[in-house]
């Protein structure tokens, strides 16, 4: 089969990158951070059923700094994906198409991730209690 | 009737399975567990809140309840079929050539629903305390 010898579309890198676009790839990317956030979850399931000493391997690794550090990306992640979820829900539902108004619902959702992400790390180390 | 519908088949129609030949199963699941996930993550986020730190019997007297267990189940079933079928998208996308990913495809799945089931059973054994 030879290769069909027409003009090809631009590749991603040749665009400008904008809010939409940035935040279309971020919903993407998120998902994907998500996806292998969710298996840490099913071990710590997994190690809370099993034996102290699964817990404890599990706990301390939380409680550790790479550990924070992921579940502060996660938590980032997590809120993200919702609110641009509940954006791409809107979209189907067929509304919020005007440029206005996805530049618009795009910072809302940002803005909103941002806060919900702040909100929870300040109740989880308020909650945080050793013990 | 307008022009566009009559450049579908009859039987084409019918079946409503569009050029992906797949019809909307998949973009519908989707949308179902999306709209599922958006309680059932925020009930996620604000659970794992209020047990940071738990002690391990502190995670099994919780488990113990019905509700953070039925609701910490749905929350893994809504969570593992809508990520399978998102990251099915990506690999879609990115994987070249096709038995390839096919091949990524049906391993992601076997993974994915392995951990769902795990996760499943870790809940239960705690729910029912043996």
């Amino acid at each position: 089969m030879t290769p069909a010898n027409r003009p090809l579309s631009p590749h991603l890198q040749i665009y400008k990158p904008q809010l939409t676009s940035v935040l279309s790839i971020t919903h993407r990317l998120t998902g994907v951070v998500l996806s292998i956030g969710s298996l840490f979850l099913v071990w710590w399931l997994v190690a809370a059923a099993s034996s102290g000493h699964a817990y404890a391997a599990a706990q301390s690794f939380w409680g550790s700094w790479i550990g924070i550090l992921l579940l502060v990306g996660w938590t980032f992640s997590l809120f993200f994906h919702l609110a641009n979820g509940i954006r791409h829900l809107v979209w189907d539902a067929g509304y919020g198409f005007a440029l206005r108004e996805a530049y618009l619902s795009g910072l809302a959702v940002l803005a909103a991730s941002a806060a919900l992400t702040i909100i929870a790390w300040v109740a989880g180390l308020l909650a945080w209690t050793p013990r | 009737m307008s022009a566009r519908d009559d450049m579908r088949t009859p039987l084409g129609r019918a079946l409503g399975l569009g050029s992906a030949k797949e019809g909307v199963a998949h973009w519908w699941a989707q949308r179902v567990t999306a709209v599922a996930l958006v309680p059932l993550a925020l009930w996620f986020v604000a659970a794992i809140i209020a047990h940071l730190g738990a002690r391990r019997e502190m995670v099994w007297q919780w488990f113990s309840s019905p509700v953070p267990a039925i609701l910490m189940l749905l929350f893994l079933a809504a969570a593992f079929h809508h990520l399978a079928l998102g990251l099915q998208v990506v690999i879609e996308d990115y994987v070249e050539p096709p038995f390839a990913r096919i091949c990524t495809i049906v391993l992601m799945k076997f993974v994915a629903y392995a951990f769902a089931v795990a996760g499943a059973f870790a809940v239960l054994r705690m729910a029912f305390g043996g």
